[in-house]
C-alpha cells in the first residue's frame, strides 16, 4: 500500500497533527505568524521519512543496549542509544525504551533551527519535548490513569528550570512494563532521557512474587517484542496499603539515584491511588477534578 | 472485516501474521494488536479493531472527515448512488488513513498546556437494553443480571409480553472490578454483534440472549409471545367461544381473564358459571396474582391449572358444565367439565375449541430477543465535526442532521446531547468492536447538507468528494430488516 503520513492542523487551527505508523505527534508552538508557519513546516519535513529511518535499523534498535558502544547511525536512533546507555551496565534496557522521547526531541529541534519560538512543545503520546525562551514557562498536567480521569495534577516548568523533557510509562501504556506502576511521569534535561528513566523508574515499581500480579513473557504478547521472553506486567489485583507504599517505596529509591546521577530532575510515581513526589517542585498537591462544569470539555475525554 | 488496503503476508507461522501498513511490519498474534493498535489479527485477518474510536479521533485531531448529502431515503446499501452514504465502520481504515492516538494528549484543559498520559484510553457511557418476547417470569425486577458471574446488568420493567433487561453502562464498564468490567464489555459486544450470551438472573431464570432470535429460558427455547393479557384474551376470542363452551379461563401472571364474569362474557349474555378464583380480583372477570411468577401456564408457576381455582359455588354450578382453560399464548389448554360432584374432570378437547386454541398460537407472535445498542455521542465527536459543537446537537434535534449507526436508523433521544439507540440487527457484521479500557466502540455518521454543514461550523477545507473515496470502499448490502439475525 502507499504509506503517506498524516500532516494537518487539529481542529482548533492552532496545533500540528503529525502521524504515521505508530508515531503519532501534538504540536504546538508560540511565535511570529511567519516563524510559526516556517516551524510547523520544518517539523512536517522533518516527519516524513523519520519511521523508515527508525525501522531500517529496527533489529539493531530492539537489541539490549551496549553502555559503552553505539553502532547506530541515524540522528534519532543514536539519540535513543544515548538516552539509555546510562542504565545499560545495571539494567536490560533497548533504545526502544527512548523512541518516544527521541522522535518528539527530533522534530521539536527541527523546529527551533528553523524559526525562533517563544515557546513550543512536541508531544508523542506523553513524551514530551520542550522548548522555553526566557520568562517563558508550561503547566504540564499529569494523569495517572486514562481510563480513571478523576483526578490531575500538574507540575510547572519555567525557562529557568533544567528539564526540557516530560516522559509517562507505566504497565497501561502500549509498550509493555516489567513493573506494576500506573504510571511514573519524569522531567528530564531531554525527553529521550525522560522517556528511558521513566521506563527504569517503572520497571523498580514492583513486587516480585506477589500472586495478585498476573505476568506473561512479552513475545507471547507480542512476537517481536523488544523484551523477548521478559515477564511482563498484564494485570495487578487488589493491593493493600504496605505493598502499595513498599513498590512505590522501591521505585521512589531508583528515581532518588536517577536524581543524584544527574539523569532526571524529578518524578511522580503513582500506583492504585496513591503518589510518591520526587523532587518536583511546583508539583500542585491539591487536586483538581475533572470535568466540571466551568471548565471547557476537554477534547477526546467525554464521548460516547 | 473491515475494507482494507494493506495485504498481510503470512507468516510461516500460521496463526500469526505480518502487517505491512507501516515499516515497522509488526508480527502479530491472533487476538493481538501491532505496535500502533490500530490493526490486529482477528482469526489470521488483519481488521481494524475501533472504528468508532478511529473516526472519533479522527475528528478530534483534525483529521478530515467526510460529510456526504444522501437525498431521499436511504436504500440500505452503504454506499449507493446517485446520492451516497459514507459509514464509520473503517472510517480509519479507508480514509483516512489514520492511527487512533494517545488521545489525550490533544485534549486542552484550562490553564494546562498540555497532558502527559500513560497511553490512550476511552471513556464509556453505553449499554444495551434488552427485550425479551416472553412471559415467563425472568426474575423479579432490578435483579442483578450476570454473566461468566460477573454483574452486568439488571431486570427493569416488564412490559407488553416481554420483559427488559438492562444491560452495560458505566457502572458496570469501569465502577465495577476489572473483570466485571471486562465481562460487561466482552457481553455487549456479543450481544452488539448479534452472538448469544448466556445470561443469569438472580433468583431467576437462566436466559440464552441473542439478537433477532428466541430467548431460551431455561433450556427451553420460547416460541410465541402471547397474543395479549388474559383478560385481552378473552375479549379477542369471546365471540368464538360463545356457545361452544359454558366458561374459559385465560391463565396469566399479570391479568388472568374469566369468561363469564368479563364484560365481554355478559355482553354477549353468557351464563355465570360459579367458578371462584384464587388472587386478586381486579374488576369483573380479570384477577391479579392468581399465582406466583414462574416458567409454567402463562407466565406463572403452576403446572395445573387447577391450583388456581377455587371450589364451584354450588348454588349457581351444574354438572356438565364445560370449562377451557388456556394460556396467553396457548401453549398451555386443557379442556374439564364438571361431575356430580361439581370437580372439574379433564377431557378431550372439542374440535371446535382446538381450533380456537390453535387461533391463540396463530396469533401469537415469534417470541425474539431484540438488542438496542445505546450511546451518548458527547463533547469530543461532537467537536470534531464542528467548532461549536452544541450547534450539531441543535442540528440532529431539528432533524436537520440524521444520525445513523453504520448506516443504520437510530432514535434519538430527546433532551441533552446525542443519546441514540439502535437495533443491533440492522448492522453489519462485526460492526462493534472494543477497547480494552474495557469499552465499546460503535460507528456513529452524521449525515446532512452541504449548506447545513457549513451553517454548522463544519470543517468546509476537509470536505472530500465521494469519487475519492469510493474506489477504496466496500459496497454491503445491509440485512433486511425482516430477516434480523440472518448473519449472526
Amino acid at each position: 500500500m502507499r504509506r503517506a503520513p498524516q500532516i494537518g492542523l487539529l481542529a482548533d487551527g492552532r496545533r500540528l497533527h503529525l502521524q504515521d505508523g505508530p508515531i503519532d505527534l501534538i504540536v504546538e508552538a508560540r511565535g511570529s505568524e511567519t516563524g510559526l508557519a516556517a516551524a510547523y513546516q520544518a517539523a512536517a519535513r522533518r516527519f516524513i521519512g523519520l519511521l523508515d529511518e527508525l525501522c531500517a535499523e529496527l533489529p539493531l534498535l530492539r537489541q539490549a543496549a551496549d553502555p559503552a558502544r553505539c553502532p547506530l547511525q541515524g540522528t534519532v536512533a543514536r539519540r535513543m542509544h544515548a538516552a539509555v546507555a546510562p542504565f545499560a551496565a545495571e539494567h536490560f534496557i533497548t533504545p526502544m525504551a527512548a523512541v518516544a522521547g527521541a522522535v518528539a526531541e527530533e522534530i521539536l529541534g527541527a523546529m527551533v533551527q528553523s524559526a525562533r519560538l517563544a515557546r513550543a512543545y512536541v508531544n508523542n503520546g506523553g513524551d514530551i519535548a520542550l522548548h522555553l525562551e526566557d520568562g517563558e514557562r508550561f503547566t504540564v498536567g499529569l494523569i495517572d490513569r486514562p481510563d480513571a480521569f478523576g483526578l490531575m495534577r500538574t507540575t510547572s516548568i519555567g525557562s529557568g528550570d533544567p528539564s526540557r523533557g516530560v516522559a509517562t510509562s507505566g504497565r497501561h501504556g502500549r509498550s509493555f512494563s516489567l513493573g506494576i506502576a500506573d504510571a511514573v511521569t519524569v522531567l528530564a534535561p531531554t525527553a529521550s532521557q525522560a522517556d528511558a528513566a521513566a521506563t527504569i523508574i517503572g520497571n523498580a515499581i514492583d513486587l516480585p512474587g506477589h500472586p495478585a500480579i498476573i505476568r506473561c513473557p512479552a513475545h507471547d504478547l507480542q512476537p517481536d517484542s523488544d523484551l523477548g521472553a521478559r515477564l511482563v506486567t498484564r494485570d495487578v489485583g487488589e493491593l493493600s496499603d504496605h505493598e502499595i507504599a513498599d513498590a512505590l517505596a522501591a521505585g521512589a529509591g531508583c528515581a532518588r539515584h536517577l536524581l543524584a546521577k544527574g539523569l532526571i530532575d524529578g518524578a511522580a510515581l503513582r500506583l492504585q491511588g496513591k503518589t510518591v513526589v520526587v523532587a518536583l517542585k511546583g508539583f500542585d498537591a491539591t487536586a483538581l477534578l475533572l470535568p466540571v462544569s466551568h471548565h471547557r470539555p476537554m477534547e477526546g475525554v467525554l464521548h460516547a | 472485516m473491515l475494507t482494507d488496503t494493506t495485504s498481510v503476508t503470512a507468516a510461516g507461522n500460521a496463526d500469526k501474521i505480518r502487517c505491512d501498513a507501516c515499516p515497522v511490519m509488526c508480527y502479530i498474534k491472533p487476538g493481538a494488536a501491532g505496535a500502533c493498535d490500530r490493526y490486529a489479527n482477528h482469526k489470521g485477518e488483519l481488521v481494524r479493531v475501533d472504528p468508532h474510536i478511529v473516526l472519533q479521533r479522527t475528528v478530534s485531531h483534525g483529521g478530515r472527515l467526510v460529510p456526504f448529502q444522501a437525498g431521499g431515503d436511504w436504500d440500505g446499501k452503504i454506499v449507493h448512488e446517485p446520492s451516497v452514504f459514507v459509514t464509520a465502520i473503517g472510517a480509519g481504515t479507508t480514509y483516512p488513513d489514520y492511527k487512533p492516538a494517545p488521545f489525550i494528549v490533544s485534549s486542552e484543559v484550562e490553564g494546562v498546556d498540555m497532558v502527559t498520559v500513560v497511553t490512550e484510553g476511552i471513556f464509556s457511557y453505553c449499554g444495551v437494553k434488552v427485550k425479551i418476547d416472553t412471559d415467563r417470569h425472568l426474575g423479579p425486577e432490578t435483579a442483578t443480571v450476570r454473566a461468566q458471574g460477573e454483574a452486568v446488568g439488571h431486570v427493569t420493567t416488564g412490559e407488553y409480553g416481554s420483559q427488559m433487561l438492562s444491560l452495560g453502562g458505566v457502572h458496570h464498564l469501569t465502577g465495577g472490578s476489572k473483570k466485571e468490567g471486562r465481562v460487561t464489555c466482552d457481553a455487549l459486544m456479543d450481544l452488539s454483534n448479534c452472538k448469544p450470551v448466556e445470561l443469569t438472573i438472580d433468583g431467576g431464570a437462566i436466559v440464552v440472549v441473542q439478537a433477532g432470535r428466541p430467548p431460551i429460558v431455561n433450556g427451553v427455547a420460547e416460541e410465541r409471545m402471547r397474543v395479549g393479557c388474559g383478560s385481552a384474551t378473552i375479549g379477542m376470542f369471546a365471540k368464538q367461544w360463545h356457545g361452544k363452551v359454558d366458561e374459559v379461563v385465560v391463565v396469566d401472571d399479570h391479568i388472568t381473564g374469566v369468561l363469564s364474569e368479563h364484560q365481554a362474557g355478559k355482553l354477549l349474555d353468557i351464563a355465570d358459571s360459579g367458578i371462584k378464583m384464587k388472587g386478586r380480583r381486579s374488576t369483573p372477570g380479570r384477577y391479579f396474582q392468581v399465582a406466583e411468577p414462574g416458567t409454567g401456564w402463562g407466565g406463572t408457576r403452576i403446572s395445573d391449572p387447577l391450583s388456581v381455582l377455587g371450589p364451584f359455588d354450588p348454588k349457581t354450578a351444574r354438572p356438565g358444565l364445560t370449562m377451557l382453560m388456556v394460556s396467553t399464548t396457548g401453549e398451555h389448554a386443557a379442556y374439564y367439565e364438571l361431575d356430580a360432584a361439581l370437580q372439574p374432570i379433564e377431557k378431550a378437547m372439542p374440535a371446535d375449541l382446538k381450533l380456537s386454541v390453535e387461533r391463540i398460537q396463530e396469533n401469537c407472535e415469534p417470541a425474539l430477543c431484540t438488542v438496542l445498542f445505546m450511546g451518548g455521542a458527547g463533547g469530543s465527536l461532537r467537536a470534531g465535526v464542528t467548532d461549536n459543537p452544541v450547534r450539531l446537537t441543535r442540528s440532529v434535534k431539528q432533524a436537520l442532521t440524521r444520525v445513523t449507526s453504520g448506516g443504520a436508523p437510530v432514535y434519538v433521544w430527546p433532551g441533552g446531547g446525542i443519546t441514540f439507540m439502535v437495533d443491533v440487527t440492522r448492522l453489519p457484521a462485526g460492526a462493534f468492536g472494543y477497547v480494552p479500557t474495557p469499552a465499546l466502540v460503535a460507528p456513529i455518521e452524521f449525515t446532512m447538507r452541504l449548506a447545513d454543514y457549513a451553517a454548522l461550523g463544519g470543517h468546509m477545507d476537509y470536505v472530500r468528494p465521494l469519487a475519492s473515496l469510493k474506489d477504496n470502499t466496500e459496497i454491503r448490502q445491509m440485512p433486511e430488516s425482516s430477516d434480523p439475525g440472518r448473519r449472526a
